[in-house]
């Protein structure tokens, strides 16, 4: 069993009609694990679904528009801590989808706040919003240091009030990273969706969705993180979309992501290589129980995120410290 | 999962699957007389897995997940594996219910009215409504509350009674054996052992009533009541709600009814017969 019932749920959701109970029960347990529930219950919306299914669904649909309710307030607060400093604050990932109302957003399970602003205004940014209420959640020394020195946002930050996360990146990959996007672009080319709240314009919207997938991170969240990408791509201009991803360095994975994309959400007439194929056992590996499947598969993307992260002997380094102090992967 | 069962308990259905035969067997022969979900689907999913690699066989110990489940939640032995499916679905309803707002607390029906009792773990209120469950009162539910959103009217949630430690043998001593489940020595918890309520009180287990009385239970203390004030009520139930954030306007909607409507009081108790003679003379001051 793969996560493939799932998949074709997103794609076509008149599919899910001839449904039986358990057929519906797996397709439930596999979108809650992969947080794409919301998304689910609005692609399918109230049509032929059973009374028990069509209950869970309104559920799932209701706990969607708190989340956007919750995020959009967040930004909201996080534009005030930061209006005097008069900087564009650039939304990014769900909250930028659900501010700017796009269909990517729809549904969508929104976690921490992720905002970008220009790397010499970090310093300011973190005094305002610790003055504003916010604190900080790591207190491990070698990880605040690591977040610092190397990674492409300040280590999180947990307002005291609210309990909500920000992240405050000023580039969308770690330092460490073999791409560097060009964060001077993506706050000069973003657009604005509100009082002085910003959106990564439609080309970047993509570069950074993909960055995020496919050049970062171990995959998991791959199939939401997917069919964000397969939404964003239909208000990409397919031509400037190159330009863009070829300047941020990441054109092989926009590449990519397009024909992920195309082969799991949509008309799947594109050729996959064999990496895509690779790619996609990943993404499917969940059972119907919400079990995660391929374990060596995982493992081995987990070793990958790693490899991508940083060089060798920085990896090395990094992964016996963390090591000694007692990690180990899930 | 190799073993599993479908179980519904008042508006909730949850589909429980298990890396053992044991944990399915228990749960099969104490809901054995609830009524059957309506179709196969289910609200919740619950999985009760092997905690490690080699956890299914050696030293068998369960993590309890499914849905909705805790990181950190620690590891169980194989020989508590009821209380693992109990908090299964416990923690399924905590984390994921939106259809009603959830109060941590036990209801028992008489005249069609309900009297609620909310408070601590530990503070009496489980046992106390399996006492009154067994003496000309409908048991609704030890545990969770549920209230209608719309309505105001208090639904039932008639899981297994969690009896702990002393609780065990108070009840055990009027209750048949068949409506007993396994003695669970050492849990966390203490001691544990599940009870079926009665007939009656499964057979009805669709059907609400409006509230009439909240009282928050306090054992081991001299006699007392003191009537509480709506504002310290809403304050309270807030804190013992696990989806009043959730819900958001609609909860606040609805509390704001409830302690409207519903007189509350703390009762402080220093034994169960007691605590009977005390709900017993409330109820009917109120009437």
């Amino acid at each position: 069993m793969s996560a493939l019932p799932l998949v074709r749920a997103l794609r076509r959701p008149e599919s899910a009609a001839a449904f039986s109970p358990e057929q519906w029960n797996v397709l439930i347990a596999m979108a809650r694990a992969e947080r794409l529930i919301g998304t689910l219950a609005l692609r399918i919306g109230d049509g032929a679904v059973p009374g028990g299914v069509r209950a869970v669904l309104a559920d799932a649909r209701l706990d969607a528009e708190r989340e956007a309710r919750q995020a959009l307030w967040e930004a909201d607060r996080a534009a005030a801590a930061l209006a005097p400093l008069g900087l564009r604050v650039v939304l990014l990932k769900g909250t930028a989808y659900a501010a700017a109302g796009l269909k990517a957003g729809a549904g969508r399970f929104i976690g921490d706040l992720d905002i970008l602003v220009p790397r010499d205004s970090m310093d300011a940014v973190e005094k305002h919003l610790i003055a504003a209420g916010w604190e900080w959640v790591k207190s491990d020394p070698y990880d605040d240091a690591y977040y610092r020195q190397w990674m492409h946002e300040l280590p999180p930050l947990i307002h005291r009030d609210r309990d909500r996360m920000i992240d405050v990146h000023h580039t969308v990959l770690p330092l460490t990273a073999r791409q560097t996007p060009d964060a001077e672009a993506l706050i000069a080319d973003a657009v604005p969706v509100s009082d002085g709240l910003y959106i990564l314009s439609s080309e970047d919207r993509v570069c950074h969705a993909v960055a995020h997938m496919l050049a970062d991170g171990d995959l998991a969240g791959g199939l939401r993180n997917l069919w964000d990408i397969y939404c964003l791509l239909g208000e990409a201009d397919p031509a400037a979309l190159e330009t863009r991803a070829e300047r941020h360095g990441l054109l092989p994975h926009v590449r990519q992501a397009r024909r992920l994309a195309d082969a799991l959400y949509g008309e799947g007439r594109t050729r996959l290589t064999l990496w895509d194929r690779i790619v996609i056992a990943r993404l499917l590996a969940r059972d119907g129980w919400g079990r995660e499947t391929r374990k060596g598969l995982r493992f081995a993307f987990y070793l990958r995120s790693h490899w991508l992260r940083m060089p060798p002997l920085m990896l090395a380094r990094h992964l016996l410290t963390k090591w000694r102090k007692g990690y180990r992967p899930a | 999962m190799k073993h599993r069962v479908t179980l519904r308990i008042g508006p909730a259905t949850f589909r429980i699957g298990s890396a053992w035969s044991g944990p399915i067997g228990e749960l099969r022969r104490l809901y054995a007389d609830y009524p059957a979900p309506s179709d196969g689907s289910a609200d919740f999913t619950v999985r009760l897995e092997p905690a490690g690699l080699l956890r299914r066989w050696l030293r068998p110990s369960i993590f309890i997940t499914g849905d909705h489940g805790l990181a950190d939640a620690a590891p169980m032995s194989l020989a508590h594996s009821l209380l693992a499916a109990e908090m299964g679905m416990n923690l399924q309803m905590a984390l994921g219910w939106r259809r009603h707002l959830l109060l941590h607390a036990s209801s028992v029906e008489k005249d069609g009215r309900v009297l609620l009792m909310s408070g601590e773990s530990g503070s009496g209120k489980s046992t106390l409504a399996a006492q009154l469950g067994e003496r000309g009162w409908r048991l609704m539910g030890d545990e969770f509350a549920l209230i209608d959103l719309a309505a105001g009217a208090v639904l039932p949630f008639p899981r297994l009674v969690s009896l702990k430690n002393r609780a065990i043998d108070v009840i055990a001593a009027d209750v048949p054996a068949a409506r007993m489940g396994p003695l669970l020595e050492g849990t966390a918890k203490g001691d544990i052992r599940h009870m079926r309520p009665r007939a009656d009180a499964v057979a009805r287990m669709d059907e609400g009533a409006p509230p009439a009385l909240l009282l928050f239970p306090r054992f081991g203390h001299a006699s007392a009541i003191r009537p509480m004030g709506q504002g310290e009520t809403f304050m309270r139930l807030t804190q013992a709600s696990t989806n009043y954030v959730a819900l958001g306007e609609a909860a606040f909607a609805a509390l704001g009814r409830f302690v409207d409507e519903v007189p509350a009081m703390a009762m402080d108790f220093p034994s169960g017969d007691e605590a009977i003679a005390m709900v017993e003379r409330l109820w009917e001051e109120r009437a």
